[in-house]
Order: structure tokens, then sequence, then C-alpha cells
């Protein structure tokens, strides 16, 4: 029940912002995604990591067909109905700083959006896992393409289809697969976990499932509608694309793709691997000659969701781990990552980095706090993104030696760029733009606090997430070594 | 010589005056002369004729059919066809009579505007 | 030994950071200083505390556990310390030294407007580097191990308005997150071996391994390249001669006196493992002779004060690391230790000159300081002394030691240890001379304001000069009549490695004679380069010429460095910024071509197929005539009839 309070309270908070109107839009919008995360923390509070799937709830839908309303919350749906819960607000927060004309509208959608991304988390009948994955792109769509630049009917569009194209062939697989459900056919998840397919059928559900979450994270060489998407979506909606939205590709392939094909992976597995990993070496060689900010940050996204990737693929505890930490680490980076650009375009209306420089001596706080979000990104030790990548290289190390060696490149490369970023937007002598820069304001500060607070917690402390996710996950690898 | 059955032997001698595949013969032979001539015409009217032609074809059949089975709902069926018949053909002629007014023209191939 | 007493050790430094971070220009200088000061003072007073309990306690190794930090699975990292030998004498180095330095800053970033934030960097720079020596895990060693990295970065561009001092920053942490990528594959293989990254764990079952298994090798060739970079050896050494933009005290705490021996500890630390890899011994002791030679070689005709000392360091860490490769741990440590104190005086001095000498850096402009600056000449003759290997200072014992186990070892590894000894003494004595001796060359403005430096600066610099004089008297050899205390209280240490590979250990066998000889030749290679230091910039006065004057030949190529710097950028920095460009413009345009041209066949053939829909209403109803006759016949005729039975 409980999990099914987490859907409706955005969505109902989504329907009061937009019909309430333009005044109340913004502080209800706030309200109902810091309500949705409280309510996050209480299931968490009570939230028993050895107990499997829990605060389930079930109605009927289609109930002759096997088709149910069903939801839970295991390990693995906390972790990112976490990052959901805590980011909306913070992405909420971030947008109070720009005037976006009908903003009971962009707010609606923002939280629609949010009840879409928790009901793909906590959704255990794989038909209303897809209803929410479709229903996820349509808000995201409209933020980007009625609020984007100049070239976001374009690129949205190419976004639409193509994030759509991904996705058919999803709904094709659960369709096969649910037509393999003995008797009167079940869409549970669990019912496809306890599938016989053959070796063939396997190898076809992987790549079907496969597309339809290489696209959506994405990974190389799916991945050219991300950085236009990334630059030509208002700040806010780049945040969730980034920072959640992808993370349901990385769900996707640890819910589905691994434990229902493992035949497939072993198959398939050293080429989606070696493509996950020239992804990151790609993004990230890319990412180090960017001048514009975004699209920078967006390659580098680009590589860390390839990592991630390939630790997932490797099948091994380190490995899904890691992708779970990471997923949680990175959404919170880029979150930041992309609100410190947008304060920085806000104030001096550029993105470019050969026209900034100089802002630490104006603004001191940002510098400090932009530095430790950064740190987190190039995976410091005691920063959280040094926890996710030690578990997956380590994982990718297990499963090919050279292999690990090749993404770890990512640390050096990652520093690379990521320095370079500071540097040429923080360091050096003022341009006329930074001249007047100005510290953060309060709504600033109450953005990047919590942020880097939670670079810092999952750094130093995270086996209070490893601990939540760990069972799921050993059940996720069980039900692999049973095939 | 077809593999229908034979008319039962509880219906009456004045149905049984005209065999079966009299009927047969007949309805074909109206749906036939009715696609010829959807086919063949390039008169809108003519070709609604045609298709009323078509339609009669099959009723006669469901008729006969239901006569020799003595099996009464074919025929209410035919009822209801032909009511809808009536009401399409007044839609239809409705709409040629529109284009007629507009175009001066019944003809088939002068409307194709509706193409690519 | 207690965790609480453990844990203040790093934990004063990063309060000090907090504090002085946190509150930047809003604590007044004197209190941010007197902070700074006070953390690294306190953390040198527990670390005392530290050693005394553990040599009462009988010299027991202390593992404590603070709390759990990754777990994931059999794996298991802690947050937990080890106290020994080796990270006892490491305390003791970087809280002693660091806290002269946070003194001696006092004085030398006084007028500095960055003050507090210089104090807060260095706390967090005794923070990460304590726990890279206290940690009992490789994870743990790795976090101070990047956390030092990135406190280097930061002080390295701490005047950040300079954009070749942040360029010089940005290329210190990325030289060594090459050697961190090396380092974590290597504690990859590491927990893929062992399962474990607890050095306890690890050193206990790697007698299971024979000496020379290839596991084994690619472990310590891993982590080796790791020390690479921290430690600046060849091919990762041209980070920290450009690491001299940041102010003079980071050049002595980080990239003399600590942060680059990091290296060495770490290979102490993993004794067990390098002895069972003789194969990686041996390329350590040749990575570590070439950049002794390289270093030194450079450092002849550079006319930079901190380019020299710097360079300098690259060829003393060579020594610590040819001594590393002969299996003569402690004596690695003994130099860590003496290098540790004449450099950061060497540093620390030459701060002082730049002080004096408004900012300039160049020895050409200098010359006479001698009688303008008492304290630092004398301090700066001593250390000189020291480094150059003359007896009775800290050099000449540690050198000795490391020369006679090179000897026993491989002949050519100690002639080129000369070799290098030689060049040292010249370049040493060269730039004592040039600065202290002859002529004042500066500007009348320069000449006008010198001055010797304030107590705050001169203190460390005696202290530090009587530990360079005298330091040398915790390692004195047999041979000279002592008990190498230094050896034996290290000896412990190396227990592990003497079970798994006995012949590694064996005693070194030279005679009291040989021993005798090998000195003599080595202090009177060294006094002879000195003296030629004297007659060529004393008595002749000689000048090293301006920036001006073109040079030819050998003198050409070691005054540029050898071009490395230029070689990596042509042959690293520049492809990569070409790919980058070639990938962004043509690479994503190739991938978008598939992307977009499937769109575009999409609307190709959707252009063909609405071609079917003429608009005749003839043919639209003679295609339903046709589709309604075909089904007909699929229905009645093909699916009945036996005759196309195959065809279903």
């Amino acid at each position: 029940m409980l999990t099914l309070i987490l859907i409706l309270i955005p969505l109902a908070a989504s329907l009061i912002a937009y019909f309430g109107g333009e005044k109340i839009a913004k502080t209800v919008a706030l309200a109902g995604s810091l309500a949705t995360f409280a309510a996050t923390l209480v299931v968490w509070q009570k939230f028993d990591p050895s107990a499997g799937t829990q605060f389930a709830f079930r109605y009927p839908w289609l109930e002759s067909m096997g088709i149910s309303f069903s939801g839970g919350i295991d390990g693995i749906s906390l972790l990112l109905v976490f990052l959901t819960t805590f980011l909306t607000p913070l992405i909420i927060l971030s947008a109070f700083n720009n005037a976006y004309r009908n903003g009971a509208a962009f707010y609606a959608l923002i939280l629609f959006m949010e009840s879409a991304l928790i009901g793909v988390f906590v959704a255990t009948d794989a038909f209303l896992f897809y209803l929410f994955f479709e229903a996820a792109l349509i808000p995201v769509y409209f933020l980007a393409a009625v609020w984007g630049g100049e070239n976001r009917r374009e690129v949205t569009f190419k976004f639409f289809v193509y994030t759509m194209f991904g996705s058919l062939f999803m709904l094709v697989a659960l369709i096969y697969l649910y037509f393999q459900t003995p008797g009167y056919h079940s869409s549970d998840i669990n019912a496809f976990y306890n599938l016989n397919l053959t070796p063939g059928q396997q190898s076809l559900v992987f790549l079907a499932f496969f597309l339809a979450f290489a696209i959506k994270m994405p990974l190389f060489p799916f991945h050219t509608w991300q950085p236009d998407t990334y630059v030509e979506s208002p700040t806010p909606a780049a945040m969730l694309l980034s920072g959640i939205m992808l993370k349901m590709g990385v769900y996707g392939l640890i819910r589905f793709l691994i434990p229902i094909a493992p035949g497939g992976l072993e198959q398939w597995g050293y080429l989606v691997i070696i493509l996950s990993v020239i992804g990151i070496i790609y993004g990230s060689v890319i990412a180090i000659q960017q001048r514009d900010m975004k699209r920078l940050i967006a390659y580098s996204s680009f590589a860390h969701v390839g990592l991630m990737a390939a630790g997932v693929f490797s099948a091994s505890l380190n490995g899904l781990q890691g992708a779970l930490v990471q997923s949680l680490s990175h959404g919170i980076n880029v979150v930041g990552l992309f609100f410190v650009i947008d304060i920085i375009y806000s104030r001096t209306n550029s993105r470019y980095l050969g026209e900034l420089g100089g802002i630490t001596r104006q603004a001191p706080q940002l510098a400090v706090l932009f530095l430790v979000i950064l740190l987190g990104s190039v995976a410091l030790p005691l920063t959280n993104g040094f926890v996710g990548e030690f578990l997956l290289l380590s994982g990718v190390f297990e499963y090919n030696n050279w292999l690990g060696a090749v993404a770890g490149l990512t640390i050096i490369l990652g520093a690379v760029y990521m320095l370079r970023l500071f540097q040429k937007a923080m360091y050096g002598e003022n341009s006329e733009l930074t001249a007047g820069f100005t510290d953060l304001n309060w709504s600033e500060k109450a953005v990047l606090i919590p942020v880097v607070v939670m670079v810092l917690w999952i750094g130093i402390y995270p086996n209070v997430f490893l601990e939540i996710t760990e069972p799921a996950v050993n059940q996720i690898l069980q039900v692999v070594a049973a095939h | 010589m077809f593999p229908f059955p034979v008319a039962p032997p509880d219906i009456p001698e004045v149905i049984k005056m005209v065999p079966l595949h009299y009927y047969l013969f007949l309805s074909t032979a109206l749906f036939v002369i009715g696609i010829i001539g959807v086919l063949t015409r390039r008169n809108a009217i003519v070709i609604f004729m045609s298709v009323e032609l078509m339609l009669n074809a099959v009723n006669l059949l469901l008729i006969a059919f239901s006569s020799y089975r003595s099996d009464p709902n074919a025929q209410v069926f035919v009822f209801f066809v032909m009511a809808v018949a009536a009401a399409e053909v007044a839609v239809g002629l409705a709409i040629i009579v529109m284009i007629y007014r507009n175009t001066r023209n019944t003809d088939i191939g002068f409307l194709k505007k509706l193409k690519w | 030994m207690s965790v609480s007493l453990l844990l203040l050790i790093p934990l004063l430094p990063f309060a000090g950071f907090l504090i002085n971070g946190l509150g930047f220009k809003r604590i007044p200088n004197s209190a941010a200083g007197g902070l700074g000061v006070l953390a690294a003072l306190g953390s040198f007073a527990a670390s005392l505390y530290a050693f005394s309990l553990f040599k009462e306690n009988g010299s027991e190794t202390v593992i404590a556990p603070v709390f759990d930090w990754i777990s994931v699975g059999t794996l298991n990292i802690p947050f937990s310390f080890q106290i020994d030998q080796l990270s006892l004498l490491m305390l003791l180095i970087i809280t002693g030294v660091g806290s002269l330095i946070h003194i001696y800053s006092l004085g030398y970033m006084k007028h500095d407007e960055g003050f507090g934030k210089f104090f807060a960097y260095l706390n967090l720079f005794l923070f990460f580097m304590l726990l890279l020596v206290m940690g009992s895990n490789y994870v743990m060693m790795f976090i101070g191990w990047e956390g030092v990295g990135l406190c280097s970065y930061l002080l390295i561009g701490f005047w950040n308005r300079n954009t070749s001092y942040n360029n010089a920053a940005r290329k210190a942490f990325i030289m060594n997150r090459i050697g961190d990528l090396g380092f974590l594959l290597g504690i990859f293989a590491i927990i893929a071996a062992f399962g474990s990254v607890e050095f306890s764990e690890i050193f206990a079952k790697a007698g299971a391994f024979s000496v020379g298994d290839p596991v084994i090798v690619t472990i310590t060739l891993l982590l080796f390249v790791g020390a690479m970079g921290k430690s600046a050896q060849i091919p990762l050494y041209t980070w920290l001669p450009d690491a001299m933009a940041g102010p003079t005290p980071v050049s002595a705490l980080i990239h003399a006196a600590t942060m680059v021996t990091a290296g060495i500890y770490m290979v102490i630390r993993s004794n067990v493992l390098y002895s069972l890899a003789p194969v990686t011994l041996e390329v350590v002791a040749i990575i570590g002779a070439a950049t002794a030679i390289l270093g030194a070689s450079i450092g002849l005709l550079q006319n930079d004060i901190k380019k020299v000392l710097a360079y300098s360091t690259v060829s003393q860490l060579g020594y610590m690391f040819i001594a590393l490769g002969v299996a003569a741990y402690s004596a690695s440590m003994f130099h860590v230790i003496t290098h540790a104190f004449f450099k950061a005086l060497l540093f620390l001095g030459a701060g002082s000159v730049i002080h004096a000498m408004s900012d300039e850096q160049d020895i050409r402009q200098m010359g006479g300081l001698r009688k303008h600056l008492p304290v630092t000449f004398i301090t700066f003759l001593i250390a000189t002394w020291a480094i150059s290997g003359l007896p009775p200072f800290a050099g000449f014992f540690s050198k000795d030691e490391i020369l006679a186990h090179a000897f026993a070892h491989n002949k050519v590894l100690w002639g080129l240890g000369i070799l290098g000894s030689v060049m040292t003494s010249f370049y040493m004595f060269r730039l004592l001379f040039l600065t202290f001796f002859g002529e004042f060359r500066g500007t009348e403005a320069q000449a006008h304001h010198l001055h010797e430096s304030p107590s705050s600066m001169t203190i460390p610099l005696i202290i530090l000069a009587v530990l360079s004089a005298a330091g040398g008297f915790i390692g004195v050899p047999e041979v000279l009549h002592g008990s190498n205390q230094l050896a034996a209280f290290m000896s412990p240490l190396f227990e592990g490695a003497r079970k798994v590979n006995p012949g590694l250990f064996a005693p070194i066998g030279l005679s009291h004679s040989t021993e005798y000889m090998l000195m003599g030749i080595s202090v009177g290679a060294a006094l002879l380069a000195a003296i030629a230091a004297y007659v060529i910039y004393v008595q002749r006065g000689s000048v090293p010429a301006p920036e001006s004057v073109e040079r030819r030949g050998l003198e050409k190529l070691v005054y540029n460095k050898y071009y490395i710097d230029e070689l990596y950028e042509a042959v690293f920095v520049k492809p990569v910024r070409i790919l980058s460009d070639v990938l962004w413009s043509f690479g994503e345009f190739v991938i978008d071509l598939f992307v977009e041209g499937f769109g575009a066949l999409v609307i190709f053939l959707s252009g063909k197929a609405r071609k079917l829909q003429t608009g005749f209403t003839g043919y639209y109803i003679f295609a339903m005539v046709l589709g309604i006759v075909l089904f007909l016949f699929w229905n009645l005729v093909v699916k009945h009839n036996s005759a196309f039975k195959d065809l279903l």
C-alpha cells in the first residue's frame, strides 16, 4: 500500500499544480515532491533488506489475462526510488531560478514524470512496467519540446522516436515472454524468471531488451540522440533525463535482461561489454575537447553509463552492486553539475568555456561545492563516485582483465576533462562575463548543499546503500545461476 | 452436383418446385453482374446501383437457404439488411447529389483529389 | 593503543582543514595560521605518544578497525588503521617535518590573500597523507594516495589566476592518475588472487605463491606503476618539476619530503610481495637508476633554484628505488628519512632566498647572498653537504648504505649510483655557489630589499639543519662501529619476506676493506665534483649563459630536459586532442548517419508506398474485390484442399 502511495502523491500533486494555477504551482510542486521523499524515508525506515519484495500492492487489471496492477519494493527498487524522490525536489528547486512561462504545466509535468519513474521502479508486472516506462517519456518530451532551446523540435523528435523505437522491441519481447508462461499466462516478473527458455529464444529476447535499454541509457553506438537532447532541453529536463531516466535503462538491465536471458548474456556478453567499454573511452575522449559545458557533461554522463552497463553485463556481485551505487551517485552528481552550469549560465548567459574564467574569486562558495561534486564525478576516494567505480571496475576486471584495464582509462580521462572544465570556468583571469559574478543565493545553496552532503555520505559510508541492495542483487544472481 | 445439404423432407412441396441450385445460380449471376458493374462503370450512380444488386443477390441467397432449412432467422436478418441498405442508400445518394451539385459530374474518375 | 588516539592523529589536521576551510576569509589570519600549526603539532604529539606506546607494548603491530567502509559479498574493506614500525616512522616524518613547514609558512605566506585557504589545504594534505600511511589495507592507502594527489593539485594551482600554474596543477593530477590506474588495477589483481585487501591477510597468504609467480609479478608491477606516478619515476616524472609552480613550503612538504615518498612507502609496505617477484625488483632497480641519472643530469644545467631542487628530488627518489630494487628496504627508508630532512631544508632555504629576492627564482640573478642571509646560508650549506653524501651528515650514511647494497647486487648499478652522486654533488654546490657566493647580480631594487627572513622561517631552518646534520646517526653501519638502529628497528617488517624468499636476504657479505673502499670512492668522487664546482663558479666566477644564448649539441638536449615534455605532448596529448575532435565531428556524424539514415529510409519507402493511393475510386474498388476474391480463395479452397497441404 505504501508503494502505491508513493506513486499517487506526485500524481495528485501534479494535478493540483496544473489546475491550481500559476501562483501555487511552484509551492505545490515542491511540497508534493518533498512529501514523496518523506514517504520514501518512511518506507526505508520500515524496510527489511532480507525480506525480499515488500509493501506489495496488487489490483486486478486484466485479470482474465493474468495481467495485474501490481508493485512492490525490494532493495534495488528502494535505492532507485530513493534516488528519484531525493532528486525531484532538488530539480524542482533548481527550476525556481528561472521563470518558465506556463509554470503550472511545467511543474505538473515534472511531478507526473516523478510518478511514472517511481512506477517503473516498483512495478512487479511486466506490462505495468512497460506502461510506466513509456509514460515517463511523455512528460520529458513535452518539457524538452516546449521549454527547450532553438533546435528543440528536431532534437526532441529524434529523441522521442528513437527511444520509442527501442521500447517497441521490448514490448515484443514482453508479449513473447507472456505467451511462453504456462497455463492462462501471466505477466508477473517472477513468472518470467521461472521460464525455461531455449538458448535460441534467450538470445532473441536478450537482443530485444538490449536494444530498448541500450537506447534509453544510452550505450554506444545508440547514443546520438543524447548530447543534443541534453543541450537543447531546459536544465530541469536534462536533470530528469540524465539523473533519473537513464537509470531506467540500468534498472531494466538488472531486473529483466540479466535474470530472464542469461543465456543471451552468455552468447552476446562479450560483444555488449566491449560496446560498453568502447562507449566509456569514446565519450570520455570526446568530452575532452568540448567547449559547451552542457555538452561536456552529456558526454561524460554517456561515458559513466557505459561503465555501469559494463558492470551489469559482467553479471557479478561487484558489478551489479557497483552499478546500483553508481546509479545513485551518478544521478546525484550529474544533477549537481547541471545545476552549477545553470547557475553560471543564469549569471553570464554563456555556457562556453572560452568565455568564462576566474569565477572562484567572485564565488568561492560555488567553487567549493562545484569542486566537491566534480571530485565525486572523477571518483576520488571518500566521494560517492569512487565506491561505484571501484566496484564496477573490479567487476569488469574480474570478467576480463584487459577490458577492466581499458575501462579503467575512464579515471584518467575523467580527470582530464573534468579538471579542464573546472580550470577554464573557475580559475584564471576573469572574463568580461564573469567580472560581476555573484555568489550563491539561498535556493541555490538549498540544492547544492544536499547534493554535496550525499556525495560525501555515500563516499564515506556506502554500506548503508550496499546493505539494502545486496540481498536483492543476490536474488537476481541466483535466478541467473539457476538457468 | 454441389455438396450442399439436400432439403429436409418436411418442407412444403410448393417450395421444392424450384430446386435450391436454381437460386444459387441466379444469385451468383446477380452478384457477378454487380461486381462487373462496379468494376467497369464510371458513373457513381450506376456503381451504386450495382452495389445494391450485389446486396440483393446475397439477400436472395439468404432467403433461399432459410426456406429450404425451415429456419426463419435468416429472413429476419434479411429485413435488417434491407433496412440498413435503405439507410445507406439515403446517405450515399445524398453524397452523390452533393458531389453532382458541386461539380456537375458523377464520374468517379473525376474525383481523385484524395491521393498521396 | 586505543582507536581514539589513532583517530586523533589524522582527525586533528582534518578539523583544522574544516575550520579554516569553512571559515575562510572570516577567520583572521593570525587565528587561521595558529590553528593550522596547532593541528599539525597536535598530530605530531599524538604520533610521538603512539610511538612511545608502541615501544612500551613490545613493538606489537596494532590493527585498529574504525568501521566497515565497503562490503560486498565476501569482500570487506574496513576503514581501519595499522600501526607498526613503518607507519610510525612515516607518521613522525610527516607530522614532524609537516609541523616545521607549517610554522615556516606562517612567515612565508604572511602577505598572501589566501592565507587561511593555504593552511586549510596544508592541513587537508596532512590528513590524507596520514591516512595513506596509517591504513591497514590497500584501499585505505588508495584513499590517501588519491587524496594527497588532490591536495597537490590544489596547492600547485594555489595562485590560480596564473594559467600556467593551473596547467602544471592539472598535469600533476593527471600524471598521478595514470599511476593511480596502475595502482587500482593492482588492487583488483590482489582481490582476484587473495580475496582480500588487508595487508595482514595478504602477506599471510603470500607464502602459498612461489618465487617469481606471474600473478605476483603482475601485481607488483601494477602497484609499481602507481609508485612511478606518485614518486615521479621515469616515465611519469615530468609533473614534479612543473609542480614547483606551487608556493615553496608546498614544494618542501609535498614535493620533497612526504608525498613523493609514498611510492617508496608502498613498496616497503608490500615487501613480501616484492620479495616474491625478483623480476619486478629488477625493473624497480633499473627504473630507479635511470631516473637517478636522468634527474641529476637535467639538474646540472637548470637555472631556476626550485627546478634544480625538483630534479634533485627526482634523482634522489631514483636512489630510493635503486635500494628497493636490491631489496635493501630499510636502506631505502633510511634515505627517505634523511632526504625528508635535507630536501625540506633545501626547499625552505630556497624559499627564504626567494622571499628575500622579491620572488626572483633565477640563480643567474643572485649571488653573494651569504652576507645578507647568514642563517639561510649556513643551513643551506649543511643541507648541500648532506645531500652530496659527504660525511658526517645524514646523506652520507643513507646513500652509502644504498650504494653498498647496490654494489653487492650489481656493479653496474653501483657505478650508476656513483655517477649520479657525482652529478648531485656538482649541481648542488653549483647552486650553492651561484646563490650565496660571488657578487650580487640582481636589480637595484632587489638589492635594496635583501633581508634575512623572520624567525618563524629561520627556526624551522635551524631545526631541520640539526636534523640533516645528525639524522644519519640513527643508521650508522657496523663498519663504522655503529649498530644501525634503524635497520634493527625495522627488521620485524621483513620477517614475512624473509620467510617466503630467504635467498634475497642473504647477508651482503662485503668485507670491511671493500666497504671502506666504497665509501672512499663515493666521498672522493663527490668531493671532486664539489671542488670542480668551486673552481668553475667561485674561482672563475662564471655564470650560466642567459636564455637568449643558443645552446648546442648535448648541452642543448640536456638544457631542454631531453625534450621529454615535447615528446609527450606530441605522442600523447596532441593525438588525444585530435582524436577527440575527429570523433566528435566525424565519428558522431558517421554513427548518426545510420540513425538518420534509418529515418530517411522510412521516409523514402513511405514516399514510394503512398503512391499506391492513386485517388481513383475504381482502383480502390478493384483492389477491394481482388482482396475479397483472394480471401475467399484462401478460406474455401486452399484451406480445405489436400492438394495445398504442403503450402500450409
